[in-house]
């Protein structure tokens, strides 16, 4: 609990991704498998889905084609470690999903890069050809194409991006069926966050106990940070999980810290007296790596407006919950500003956003309520005046 | 053959006639055209063999495939919060008195568009701005005023 910040490197390291592929290779499927289930390495992307599970549970399904997709669709506002690790360890990505085909028995995959990041596409189709040359080396087969997105941060939900590669509007399927029965095409897929797939290749390479010692009980290994805001250092950081808000705060904020987002727009907004008894991680507060910190110069109506119009633009429109819930929760706190309504109109919208939490088919519609709970029970005074 | 109808038909040969293509061939267009018009929305339902409703529902789903005649040089300023509280405003007023135009508005010469965007993941160099494809992180008035001179200049 009392954890100080540990940096480490992983995720950036340079290592002989090949020789970690050819010895994989060697090995058996339900090693492979063993290995990353054994390590606790838990999705990066923020769901946080034991990664071999999903990985078991597309290898035991029966099928003449599978795929492997690695979602590069970072839209989570205050995210963007995943466009740093596809420009700095481009090749690990790739070798990453090449072990996942392996062990899931795929020799197809895509990468689903967000339109955003479109002046990437040259450096990472030349990254890919040389990889491929790479491969037929190791005769393996498997090959890897480029999805481009065109500005859908709900096509971030990886049955919306399947939707998309499709060629359809990115909106959410129901689950089930999941995507390692039935995903892209209808076909078995084992989809997987950027950094996901490098940390799984990583243990391959050193085994699962190293990464299994760092971090905590629920929550196995490092994650790479993305911090913003108001911060003397924002960047890119690996640390190892489950160290108490403060110390991060101690480490990266300004000295005048109130409030940090943690897991982006869809996350929770923690308050300076809660830093203490607030651990990073998935027993505390999971992030897909946004940390955004606010300092005593900011309102927190004008944050919670912006995650609220986000929220409102980006909605896929598709569920009730979400398309109308997304819109009154940001009329209404515009409306009690105003004081067009009254203060307890606010205890109106946080029954509304329990709704949105229960109905809304994705995790889009679900999680716009915890910003706005958040805040509101902890700044409630900054929304009404 | 119009221009259009000839940039499909080559789009769809590339990429394939299944409905999976369907993205691909709009981003060619989008590339090309900077926004799909409904001439473009036929032809790729024609090439395709699905509704033009299809093609319509699909294309206005994505916020960066525009259905209105946009600029050849489409601009978009990040607007989420941290490029919000690094000043993105300011930026964007500078652009908008250099171009002559509101947000989201063309520039009557037909060279320009400026938008705003939900966060373009840099929000650690924010404010940013997207040009087409090309990214400019941590601009700021000044800087992003010079580096429309720069396209103006080109082009």
């Amino acid at each position: 609990m009392d954890n100080k910040i540990k940096k480490v490197d992983l995720i950036f390291e340079k290592v002989d991704y090949l020789d970690i592929l050819e010895k994989s290779f060697k090995r058996t499927q339900d090693e492979i498998i063993l290995d990353v289930i054994d390590s606790g390495l838990r999705g990066r992307g923020g769901a946080g889905f034991p990664t071999g599970l999903k990985w078991k549970f597309a290898k035991n399904e029966e099928a003449d084609q599978k795929y492997v997709i690695c979602n590069a669709d970072e839209g989570e506002p205050g995210t963007f470690k995943d466009r740093e690790i596809l420009t700095q360890s481009p090749e690990k990505v790739l070798a990453g999903m090449a072990l996942c085909g392996m062990a899931t028995g795929a020799s197809k995959g895509y990468i689903y890069l967000r339109g955003e990041y479109n002046f990437l596409l040259p450096s990472l189709s030349a990254t890919i050809n040389k990889f491929h040359e790479d491969l037929k080396e190791l005769n393996f087969d498997f090959t890897i194409e480029i999805n481009s997105g065109s500005g859908a941060y709900v096509c971030g939900e990886e049955t919306a991006l399947m939707e998309s590669m499709e060629g359809k509007r990115g909106e959410p399927r129901n689950k089930p069926p999941f995507p390692t029965s039935s995903g892209y095409l209808g076909k078995p897929t084992s989809i997987n966050n950027v950094e996901t797939l490098v940390f799984a290749l990583m243990i391959a390479k050193e085994g699962p106990t190293k990464f299994k010692e760092m971090g905590t009980f629920d929550s196995r290994g490092s994650k790479v940070f993305s911090v913003s805001g108001d911060t003397p250092t924002a960047g890119i950081f690996e640390l190892e999980l489950g160290m108490s808000l403060e110390n991060f705060v101690n480490e990266f904020g300004d000295g005048d810290t109130k409030a940090v987002q943690i897991g982006g727009a869809a996350g929770f907004c923690v308050s300076r007296k809660d830093f203490k008894d607030t651990v990073i991680g998935f027993e505390g507060i999971p992030t897909g790596g946004s940390m955004m910190l606010f300092n005593s110069t900011r309102s927190m109506f004008n944050i919670l407006k912006d995650y609220l119009e986000f929220f409102e633009e980006e909605s896929c429109g598709q569920c009730t919950p979400c398309r109308v819930g997304c819109q009154q929760l940001l009329k209404g706190i515009e409306a009690v500003k105003k004081g067009v309504k009254p203060p307890a109109y606010l205890d109106e919208l946080q029954k509304l956003s329990e709704t949105m939490k229960l109905a809304s088919k994705c995790g889009l519609g679900q999680s716009a309520p915890n910003p706005f709970n958040s805040i509101i029970n902890n700044f409630r005074e900054e929304i009404i005046y | 053959m119009t221009n259009i109808e000839e940039l499909v038909k080559e789009q769809a040969e590339v990429h394939g006639k299944e409905r999976k293509n369907l993205m691909p061939i709009l981003q060619a267009v989008l590339r090309s055209e900077r926004y799909i018009s409904e001439e473009a929305m036929v032809a790729i339902a024609k090439e395709l063999d699905i509704s033009t409703a299809d093609v319509y529902g699909t294309a206005s789903f994505y916020t960066f495939m525009d259905t209105k005649p946009k600029g050849k040089n489409v601009i978009r300023v990040c607007k989420t919060i941290t490029c919000h509280m690094k000043g993105k405003d300011a930026v964007i007023g500078a652009l908008e008195d250099l171009l002559k135009i509101k947000l989201g508005e063309n520039t009557s010469d037909g060279k320009f568009s400026l938008l705003q965007a939900n966060c373009l993941g840099w929000c650690h160099k924010g404010p940013v701005m997207l040009i087409n494809d090309e990214v400019y992180p941590e601009v700021t008035p000044e800087s992003a005023v010079e580096v429309i001179q720069e396209y103006l200049k080109q082009k």
